[in-house]
């Protein structure tokens, strides 16, 4: 439970940090809170030779309002969002999903932009990134570029996020008032890993749902927006036979893999309660 | 006034709770690190070892035969008994592995992470063999056996039949079977193995400071191991961080590192990590229990018959060996009800797994977990509710002979059980079931009644043919010259507040206050043979033997009192530090009466100087008795559950701090929950453990445990001198069963039969489906 031997260096910009990560080529890796990293050096499963510390760039640190989305430096800790960052339907939709992800002390180490970069199918970040359709800022040797969620997630713990590149910034367009969020997570003991997890938000008039979202996580290789189950649900009464018809609906849609906390027919079960259960959320929150 | 009795806060606690324990590893200063190589496979043939270059190799590298050239002998854990297979158990692996995580190879290097590096540059090669896991795998017809000395794998067996169970079935209105299985669970100390190995060069002795619950034994088998006088060793037990009966073996691990330190004479710390306490420290569970029940038309139960089978793993645990599991199943599967016709066969099974050892409640979790579920699918059948099925069958006259011929002392089963369902009140708790089922939520109660075999001494120990027969307690006892008075007692308490709990018992015998006693325990050197800490016994059993050397210092203190005020001993009371003359209005500070035999003893000629006294104590042993009530709500879609309330009646004799008592019970609970709903190591086909962390061995936090509510008996003992009985595990051995009971009785609607705990959302889906309960 000793990581093996590394050096360690600790830029002040963004650009001493990209240079280091071409200095280092493969031996380098970024650390962010360290609470996924550090765990997985002391058993030795991941040995980098040069570990680059991002906690004291100051340009990626915090949340800004932009008006029509949030930017999220990649260094802000969790537990930024204990409280609503923005006074809007997101900044409250943030706070509910916070609560979520690990524990107290964890959280004010851990970071949104290393949740994202670490991409474990069962982040919660990554759920809402995908979800609200967030775009990436990431930074490399060519520049900046900006890359939608839908493109960031590749598999399991990979993102488009090149070795020589750094994730600075997150953008997160906001929902319109009038919409609703409901999010609902289920795991085995409070501050787990989920075994299954949704998020939804709608904009419900006189009962009806005239636009929604919908997305899953921790029930495949990443979280995945249902795009297809969004169009169903636009135009139904929201009652919970809709959500429970649209938790069913998703039960087919999904192939999940078992393991020992799980096996797959039960995490097909729970991917269709969970996402019934964030639909019946969302409605309360809307109306 | 009386000290016994009063939630006094622990002695222990300031320091504790101040950060200034002192645990094995604060005392590693200075000290070398000691890591294993450790075995990636289950079973196989070592073909080969490859070590770095000499010139490479920054510290040492020692094997197997190192070790033997070096004279140590493999450890002998024995039972006397004919249908025990002997096995021996090498320090390091020399010829063969039989569990992953077997230690291999041991690494001397200046820190941790150097010797995380050497450890990394040694390879063993390995010529795998049949990997034998499960207990199907290891009964199975064609199963190889996991070593020569044990074919067909049963390492112990127990077996008895009265003559009258197959007519008892035959004349049964009811049979029940059941088929079930505990999933192997871990103790999960905070704190982990290991110890310090300190070399004095002036006495050339060895000190091992070590987390160990048994550190005289330890002593006694390190010596016989290393084949060195036993004076040459001292172990010290200092503070530690949990055992829970864990810490009671003698590891392969200790012999290693005290050879080690003698060979090298140099300080060396060996602290195992969270991982390698997963593969490789001690395993508990891992049983399946297949047992019939007959009853009668009105409930009564009339016979047991049953074939248990526990997974003993790779070794039999030194001392207490693999008999603990079955032999105890064997013994104690009756429970607290009154039966007479018993058969059953009890296995010890070996396998390619971690070793099993006893862990808090030992076969009882499992056993009770099968006689409440007998009574609750009985009475399901014969329409006869839970309680009233227990009204029938429990024990209610003393002292009570047991099928397997255990003597049951004075109890209160069916007391405590009534106390218990009046206040769980049933018929408030039935009308919230029935409104929450109209709704579609699922609510449920469980209820758990059972005995506990507490503070037992050599007879019950022997009687399992121990070649190593622990039980009984030494204690020596001064006053000095102050009237403060030290304690050194053989028992090692590592939590339990076992130092206050006797101060309290002593404090009332001499009379004097609680803190002006001092207990020393878990050091070699400092106190006298004793056995530890472990199997409920401590408060009985080295009670017992503090209470008597407490009389005869309060004796010794009349009789000085007697003569400085010139009074007959007899007349004299001990109190509130002062000895008073009955009839008189003179008294004498006890302090004075410690000085004038210490600084004037020649005024006392008839006496020897200085107050020493000693106590022993060995008892039969004792039944503490307790009633659990769960209530649950189960979510038939994710299959999750949730402890809405927890209740205990616990009875455990005269109770010495309620507090200590009531931690004891809620700390029991909750592992006892954590086995029913959490907590599950897995193996896969391989002998490879998938949960060797603890982001997937699950122990509850407090977010998942409820507050536990908890209310006293008080049916004092007769069979031991305080009248306190033991209350270490009872917390542990009734949740499991109260919580299925309750999960069973919430999904009563679907038929669902809960036989495998944890009883995981998995399982409870599965369960579901299977009884084609509610979809998602
Ligand atoms: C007990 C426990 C429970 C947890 N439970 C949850 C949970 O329920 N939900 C959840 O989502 N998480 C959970 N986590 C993980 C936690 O949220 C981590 O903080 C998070 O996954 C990673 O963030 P970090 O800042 O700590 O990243 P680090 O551990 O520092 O880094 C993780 C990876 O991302 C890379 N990286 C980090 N930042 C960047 C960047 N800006 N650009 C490029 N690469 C980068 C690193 O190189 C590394 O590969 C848990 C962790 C623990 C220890």
């Amino acid at each position: 439970m000793k990581p093996a031997s590394f050096s360690y260096h600790k830029p002040g910009s963004v650009s001493a940090a990209l240079a280091l990560l071409a200095q280092f080529g493969e031996e380098g890796k970024i650390i962010a809170g360290g609470q996924s990293l550090v765990p997985s050096m002391n058993f030795r499963l991941a040995r980098p030779e040069t570990l680059i510390d991002i906690n004291h760039i100051a340009e990626i640190q915090g949340v800004s309002d932009q008006g029509d989305h949030l930017e999220i430096g990649a260094v802000t800790r969790h537990a930024t969002f204990h409280h609503p960052v923005s006074p809007c339907p997101l900044g409250r939709m943030l706070t509910k999903v916070v609560a979520n992800i690990a524990h107290y002390p964890i959280r004010q180490r851990g970071t949104f932009g290393g949740s994202l970069s670490h991409a474990d199918p069962a982040s919660e970040w990554c759920l809402v990134a995908v979800t609200m359709g967030a775009e990436m800022e990431i930074h490399g040797p060519a520049g900046a570029r900006r890359v939608p969620a839908a493109q960031f997630f590749r598999g399991t713990f990979t993102t488009a996020v090149g070795r020589d590149e750094l994730l600075a910034r997150i953008r997160l367009p906001k929902l319109p008032e009038g919409w609703g969020t409901g999010f609902y997570e289920f795991s085995r003991r409070k501050g787990d890993f989920a075994l299954a997890m949704a998020l939804a938000a709608l904009k419900v008039e006189g009962g009806t749902i005239r636009a929604a979202r919908l997305g899953l996580g921790a029930v495949g290789a990443h979280p995945q927006r249902l795009e297809a189950l969004e169009a169903e649900l636009t135009g139904q009464p929201a009652t919970p036979q809709t959500f429970a018809a649209i938790g069913a609906r998703a039960q087919t849609m999904v192939t999940p893999s078992g393991d020992i906390h799980g096996s797959a027919e039960y995490r097909r079960e729970l991917a269709a309660t969970v996402i019934a259960r964030a639909l019946t959320r969302a409605a309360e929150d809307a109306a | 006034m009386s000290w016994i009795g009063r939630t006094l806060p622990r002695l222990e606690d300031p320091a504790l709770l101040r950060g200034l324990g002192r645990y094995f590893a604060d005392l590693a200063r200075g000290a070398q690190a000691v890591k294993f190589v450790r075995s990636p496979m289950a079973a196989g043939v070592i073909t080969g070892i490859d070590l770095p270059d000499p010139e490479d190799i920054r510290g040492h590298i020692f094997l197997a035969r190192d070790l033997e050239a070096g004279g140590v002998r493999p450890v002998q854990a024995v039972l006397d008994r004919p249908d025990y297979r002997r096995v021996p158990h090498p320090a390091l692996a020399g010829a063969r592995v039989v569990f992953t995580g077997q230690a291999v190879a041991m690494v001397v290097a200046e820190t941790e992470a150097l010797a995380e590096d050497l450890a990394e540059q040694v390879f063993v090669d390995i010529e795998p063999e049949d990997p034998v896991i499960s207990i199907g795998d290891a009964l199975a017809e064609d199963a190889r056996p996991v070593h020569p000395e044990t074919p067909g794998n049963v390492m112990v067996e127990g077996a008895m039949r009265t003559p009258g169970v197959d007519q008892a079935f035959t004349d049964a209105a009811c049979v029940v079977e059941l088929n079930l299985r505990s999933q192997r669970q871990t103790a999960m100390p905070m704190e982990g193995r290991g110890g310090v190995a300190d070399y004095d060069a002036a006495s050339g002795r060895v000190t091992l400071y070590a987390s160990v619950q048994m550190p005289h034994m330890l002593r006694t088998g390190l010596a016989d191991a290393l084949a060195i006088d036993e004076g040459l060793l001292r172990v010290v037990a200092p503070d530690v961080g949990g055992g829970f009966g864990s810490k009671m073996a003698l590891f392969p691990e200790y012999v290693a590192l005290v050879w080690a330190c003698f060979r090298l004479k140099r300080k060396l710390a060996w602290i195992e990590d969270r991982r390698e306490n997963f593969l490789a420290g001690s395993h508990s569970r891992d049983q399946i229990f297949s047992v019939k029940g007959a009853f009668s038309a009105e409930g009564r139960l009339l016979a047991i018959d049953g074939d248990l089978r526990s997974n003993v793993g790779a070794y039999s645990c030194y001392p207490v060996t693999c008999g603990v599991e079955p032999l105890m199943a064997f013994a104690e599967l009756p429970g607290p009800y009154d039966f007479a016709h018993y058969g059953v066969r009890s296995r010890g099974i070996t396998s390619n797994t971690a070793m099993m050892a006893p862990y808090r409640g030992v076969a009882r979790p499992m056993l009770t977990l099968t006689m409440e579920q007998l009574m609750d699918r009985a009475g399901a059948k014969l329409g006869i509710d839970p309680v009233e099925m227990r009204r029938r069958n429990l024990v209610t006259k003393f002292p009570h002979t047991s099928p397997t011929g255990l003597v049951f002392d004075e109890a209160s089963y069916l007391e405590a059980m009534e106390a218990a369902v009046k206040i769980a009140d049933y018929p408030a708790f039935r009308a919230r079931q029935a409104e929450a089922r109209a709704g579609g939520r699922y609510l449920g109660i469980g209820l758990a009644v059972f005995s506990e075999r507490t503070g037992y001494g050599t007879p019950a120990f022997a009687a399992r043919k121990m070649a190593i027969v622990p039980g009984y307690e030494s204690v020596d006892c001064e006053m000095g010259p102050s009237g403060q008075v030290t304690l050194r007692i053989g028992a090692s308490p590592h939590g339990q507040g076992l130092k206050t709990a006797l101060a309290q018992l002593v404090a009332d015998r001499i009379g004097i206050a609680p803190d002006q006693i001092r207990v020393i325990a878990g050091d070699t050197d400092a106190t006298p043979y004793g056995w530890g800490s472990f199997a409920s016994r401590s408060m009985v059993i080295a009670g017992g033997a503090s209470q008597f050397a407490a009389d005869k210092v309060a004796d010794k203190l009349r009789r000085i009192a007697g003569q400085l005020m010139e009074v007959p001993p007899e007349t004299i009371t001990l109190g509130d530090g002062l000895a008073m003359a009955a009839g008189t209005n003179r008294s004498l500070p006890i302090g004075d009466l410690a000085r004038a035999i210490h600084s004037q003893s020649h005024r006392f000629p008839e006496m020897e100087p200085g107050i020493r006294t000693q106590g022993f104590y060995d008892p039969p042993g004792t039944f503490s008795n307790a009633a659990h009530i769960c209530e649950v709500e189960v979510d038939t879609q994710t299959g999750g559950v949730r402890i809405d309330r927890f209740l205990v009646v616990e009875d455990a004799g005269l109770l010495i701090n309620p507090m200590i008592v009531d931690g004891q019970i809620a700390g029991g609970v909750a592992q006892g929950i954590a086995n029913a709903l959490y907590e599950e190591l897995i193996y896969d086909e391989y002998g490879t453990l998938l949960t060797s962390s603890l982001a997937d061995y699950l122990p509850p936090t407090c977010a998942e445990i409820p507050p536990i509510e908890i209310h006293h008996m008080e049916t004092l003992s007769p069979e031991t001198v305080t009248g306190a009985k033991g209350v270490g595990e009872g917390g542990t051995i009734g949740a499991p069963a109260a919580v299925v009971s309750a999960i069973m009785d919430a999904l009563a609607p679907f038929g669902v039969e809960i036989n495998t705990i944890p009883a995981t959302p998995d399982r409870i889906r599965a369960a579901l489906r299977e009884a084609k309960g509610p979809a998602r």
